[in-house]
């Protein structure tokens, strides 16, 4: 908390005014941004705010149990911390009341795995999106006939609703579907545990390699080309060229749009759970945590929410990480490329 | 982003919500003790609410009952054609005690799970309905802690389609079907295929191999496991020992109804397992191979007709509606004879009522209907339990392991065993 | 979605590449042909793996729904049909009320956060003040957060209030990550404002107000306009939250299609679906198009005068 506070105070990436007269102007200027920004704040309160809390809240609640005697259901109660120790520590009660390990078939048994399955298709797929994403991204940078078609073209993937894109790969990945037969194989695309997750994989880089590409596009734009004019005479070859000045001078852009990818891909929902339902391997190789919370709900709700929350906390943690050790600045980074491009 | 706005992000938003909270009970809802006793000679406008109706035949029968009963107009809300989607909605209506939601149509597995959550209107006393000419097996989907808590409304079964050209005569037990799989392998084809991707159909396929060697799932209770038995063993057994030496072909653990329905619809299967829905898309598709040469038979067992596993759909009234006298009326006339014929007909839903199935005309438009009849009056509901998402869950992942060969049969078991107990603790 | 902010914010930085790109154009000229034509594959791949899907959803789309499964590269059994299924009401789909729907749901999200964005969008670029940090670190986690999460408190919510099925139950949820991103692009096309011109308003006797509404707006149009794009794209293509709160009279159109009902239960109408998805794609499509050009021309511009 004290960090919090302390670096609050010092909000490096916000332009501060001049030192004479600033704090009255400051101030003033507090009074008009409050009336300004509050409808924003009201909003993102009532639709964010609120469901965080009371998801919060009900994490302490246990989940309605059976009344012997009337074969009905009854609240649960207070539950202290043993819905998170349910997922965190696998920790199952039997009908006696011990604790036990969770069984396989119970979902708390899969948190681990879940958690593993999103790191390894956050990784993968950030990492194949970056470096096709660049290449794309060079590509189109540079200037040849028919480049406005590559830059619509790139763009298609990323219109087509989510929901749709899904529907269209598990349709492409069926057994005896267009990719079995381009690639004269028989191989089990949803249900094969490395197959499923790899047709996922495909299918994830497709859709948002284009958005990549585009944002490190922007980034290749603004170095000057006299900056590899240069470089060229001092016959650098084209690989220096890009390991010593491309990638350097898109390095915050490139940080950047990783970051917010892989935030993204932490929370990778609708193509896991339409393309194979969670499946393959052993029956969890693509199973998510957004996959997980979505089977606790029909399952128990208030287990569900400590799950969304432990969620909430993984990619919190991530991002801090990232900021932390990497030194991904958004706002300052913002800033600094465009008054770099503004000279 | 400097690690301050992070870090501050959980508490601004945390300092944002919580004076919304103060508005909101975190959940948990009351019994239902009292809501069961009131209403109970309501009459009135009633909503019937059900899945997208596909088939279009739940708005010609509102339709005739308005007409004759101007009084008591029933209005028809149409869920999403999604299951998962069909649960929730009325969870969260049932939740919010919502008395709009008079009649619900559910389907077979939830009907323990919202009984006993209590909202839903035990059929008993000046409510109870005629059970007397339904299929057996139908009635005890709809029961839970021996109360009939909805009404069979429309069934489903397991039909073995198989190739009449390559197999004369259908084999009648599991055996002699694994023994004709030598007839698929000479045809160079699959030989028997059900569904077995990891999905609610599995639990069907599983339940109808444990239930069909003698077995079962859970215990009359409907929360005890009952996985630990040589029957349970056979049955799990029989479906692993097929997919291992190929009788099921290996692609079948990809398969849900309409993968299994195109594999066979182009030759590659001798035997399978589906639904009745199956029946005249193979005998019209433009892409079916098969079109004049299958037949449909009995589920095969160890000895006779195999335990097929209840499909279909309750109608239950729930304990808010304001109108149940009508809505009593309004079950009764979903179960009638005319009713449930126009269901058949029009939409080629599996009657509950036993006497359609012996129609002759009927059975000239359906000719697998007797078939039919013999699946589902052996068939066997798969585990009436309010805890059901959770058991199938345990079903699912440890029975397809079990099949893909990642687990032996006994772990799978006791891991099922031990997955089901824990699903009836809460945790 | 909250990445989309970042391109458009980074396109912002196009503009100033423009004469750079002018000065590239030349060297390229210079250049030897081998280089030329490694790009031309290297495009060719690309345009090839980005349409290839896109394809094969139109041939689908298009195919005899008996013949699903034809692995043929080019149209076969050619039919309308599915077209037809895609909009008949028969089945119970209802694919041109979600349209319609959609459409709506799209644009009061987009007008709302708009309205409410700018706001808050000036404030972040041109004022000084305390707590600027943390907002900024709000509106960014708010797009941060797992969709999933939101669901079931909002239903209770909703209804509570009576509100379950309703437009307003599907225009407020988006707003949670549609309106971050307004606030995020919009703030950053805003610090690229000539702020210059409104001072110099302000002392020809406007007021502040008056100096943003009659110089900087004029001005911001194309920046609001491409931010009202992104905006309606993400409101369109949303799934997760619509699923769960929609009713069949509300249900948006990404809803529709994963719902879509055959004609049997069981029966998964691929081809329809894929008909479907060709018709709620292609206006995308052509919406991206024009949005391309939108934002170099309105960049363009305001970078000439800035």
């Amino acid at each position: 908390m004290s960090t919090a506070t302390e670096v609050v105070g010092a909000p490096a990436g916000v332009p501060r005014a001049p030192r004479t007269g600033a704090k009255k102007k400051r101030r003033g200027e507090t009074r008009v941004a409050i009336y300004l920004v509050a409808p924003t704040l009201i909003l993102l309160a009532v639709v964010i705010g609120y469901p965080v809390v009371s998801a919060i809240i009900m994490s302490f609640q246990k989940d309605a149990g059976l009344d012997p005697a009337t074969g009905l259901f009854v609240a649960g109660g207070f539950a202290g911390i043993s819905n998170y120790a349910h997922w965190i520590l696998q920790q199952c009660l039997d009908t006696s009341g011990n604790t036990i390990s969770c069984p396989p078939g119970n979902l708390g048994s899969q948190f681990w795995n879940a958690t593993g399955v999103t790191f390894f298709f956050a990784v993968v797929t950030v990492a194949l999106e970056t470096a096709f994403g660049v290449w794309m991204a060079i590509i189109m940078n540079r200037t040849f006939r028919g480049r406005g078609l590559v830059r619509a073209a790139i763009l298609v993937p990323w219109a087509i609703p989510t929901a749709v894109t899904a529907k269209l790969w598990f349709f492409i990945f069926a057994t005896s579907g267009i990719a079995n037969a381009l690639l004269q194989t028989q191989i089990l695309w949803t249900s094969d545990e490395w197959a499923s997750r790899f047709a996922i994989i495909i299918a994830d880089t497709w859709k948002t390699t284009p958005f990549m590409a585009l944002l490190i596009l922007a980034g290749l734009q603004i170095i000057p080309e006299d900056v590899y004019e240069a470089a060229k005479m001092d016959g650098a070859t084209t690989f220096q060229q890009f390991w010593r000045i491309t990638l350097p001078l898109i390095r915050p852009a490139l940080m950047v749009a990783v970051l917010f990818r892989i935030l993204d891909a932490l929370r990778i929902y609708d193509l896991p759970a339409i393309l194979t339902g969670g499946g393959g391997g052993t029956g969890n190789a693509t199973t998510t945590l957004s996959i997980l919370v979505v089977d606790q709900i029909r399952q128990g709700f208030n287990s569900a929410s400590a799950l969304s929350t432990i969620t909430f906390i993984i990619i919190f943690i991530v991002a801090f990480i990232f900021v932390r050790v990497l030194g991904t600045n958004v706002v300052r980074t913002q800033q600094a490329q465009q008054k770099g491009a503004a000279k | 982003m400097h690690v301050s706005r992070v870090s501050v992000i959980v508490v601004g938003m945390a300092l944002m919500g919580a004076t919304l909270v103060g508005c909101s009970s975190g959940g948990g809802s009351g019994s239902g003790g009292g809501d069961a006793a009131n209403n109970l000679d309501g009459v009135g406008p009633i909503t019937y609410v059900q899945g997208k109706d596909n088939s279009n035949v739940v708005r010609p029968i509102i339709d005739k009952w308005n007409a004759a009963h101007p009084d008591q107009v029933v209005t028809f809300k149409e869920q999403s054609d999604q299951a998962d989607q069909q649960h929730d909605d009325l969870v969260q209506h049932f939740q919010a005690k919502d008395a709009n939601y008079d009649v619900v149509d559910v389907d077979v597995v939830w009907t323990a799970e919202f009984a006993a959550k209590g909202w839903l209107q035990p059929l008993k006393d000046s409510l109870a309905v005629d059970t007397s000419l339904l299929l057996k097996p139908t009635i005890a989907t709809a029961t839970y802690n021996n109360t009939l808590y909805a009404a069979p409304q429309t069934s489903d079964g397991g039909l073995l389609y198989y190739r009449k050209d390559l197999v004369p005569t259908p084999p009648t037990t599991w055996a002699d079907m694994m023994k004709d799989c030598s007839i698929a392998t000479q045809n160079g084809i699959g030989c028997y295929a059900g569904q077995y991707a990891k999905y609610e159909g599995l639990t069907v396929n599983v339940s109808e191999a444990i239930n069909t060697a003698g077995g079962s799932i859970v215990g009359t209770d409907g929360k005890t496991p009952t996985l630990n038995t040589p029957q349970a063993k056979a049955g799990l057994q029989n479906l692993v020992d097929a997919y291992k030496n190929g009788n099921i072909p290996a692609d079948a653990i990809t398969y849900q109804e309409e993968q299994g329905r195109t594999a066979f619809e182009a030759g590659q299967l001798l035997f399978m397992r589906n639904w009745p829905y199956v029946y005249n898309l193979a005998k019209t598709d433009g892409s079916s191979t098969v079109k004049d040469t299958f037949g449909v038979a009995p589920l095969p067992g160890m000895t006779g007709v195999g335990a097929s596993t209840l499909g279909g759909h309750n109608a239950a009234i729930s304990v808010y509606s304001a109108h149940k006298k009508t809505a009593h009326d309004f079950l009764a006339f979903l179960e009638s004879s005319d009713t449930q014929s126009f269901f058949l007909s029009q939409g080629s839903l599996a009657p509950v009522l036993s006497s359609l199935y012996d129609d002759t005309s009927l059975q000239a438009k359906f000719p697998y209907l007797s078939t039919l009849k013999a699946s589902i009056s052996s068939a066997v509901p798969r585990p009436v339990t309010p805890f059901y998402p959770a058991v199938t869950k345990a079903v699912q992942d440890n029975a397809y392991a079990a099949i893909k060969g990642d687990k032996t049969v006994d772990q799978a078991l006791t891991d099922m065993q031990a997955a089901i107990q824990t699903a009836s603790t809460g945790n | 979605m909250s990445a989309i902010a970042a391109t458009a914010t980074r396109t912002v930085a196009r503009d100033r590449a423009v004469a750079a790109v002018d000065t590239r154009a030349i060297a390229m000229k210079r250049r030897g042909r081998g280089r030329g034509i490694r790009t031309g594959i290297s495009a060719a791949v690309i345009v090839l793996w980005c349409l290839a899907p896109f394809y094969w959803m139109i041939v689908t789309a298009f195919r005899d729904v008996g013949y699903t499964y034809d692995t043929a590269f080019w149209p076969t059994h050619v039919t309308f049909d599915n077209f037809t299924t895609a909009f008949s009401t028969q089945l119970g789909n209802h694919l041109g009320k979600a349209l319609l729907n959609s459409l709506f749901i799209g644009v009061c999200v987009t007008a709302i956060a708009l309205i409410i964005g700018i706001f808050a969008a000036y404030a972040l670029a041109r004022l000084d003040f305390r707590f600027k940090g943390i907002l900024l670190g709000v509106i960014l986690g708010a797009s941060m957060f797992p969709g999933v999460a939101l669901i079931t408190p909002l239903f209770q919510l909703f209804t509570n209030i009576g509100w379950m099925g309703s437009y307003q139950a599907l225009i407020l949820p988006s707003i949670s990550f549609v309106l971050p991103l307004t606030v995020y692009t919009l703030t950053s096309f805003f610090r690229e404002m000539p702020w210059d011109l409104e001072e110099a308003a302000r002392i020809d006797g406007c007021t502040q107000a008056q100096a943003f509404r009659k110089i900087i707006l004029p001005l911001a149009a194309p920046a609001v306009f491409t931010t009202a794009i992104l905006a309606f794209i993400s409101s369109w293509n949303e799934y997760l939250i619509s699923s769960q709160l929609s009713s069949d009279a509300t249900q948006p159109v990404t809803v529709a299609i994963a719902s879509f009902a055959g004609s049997q239960p069981h029966q998964e109408p691929y081809t329809t679906v894929m008909a479907a998805g060709t018709i709620v794609t292609i206006p995308l499509v052509i919406l991206v198009l024009i949005f391309q050009r939108r934002i170099v021309a309105g960049l363009t511009a305001g970078g000439v005068k800035g």
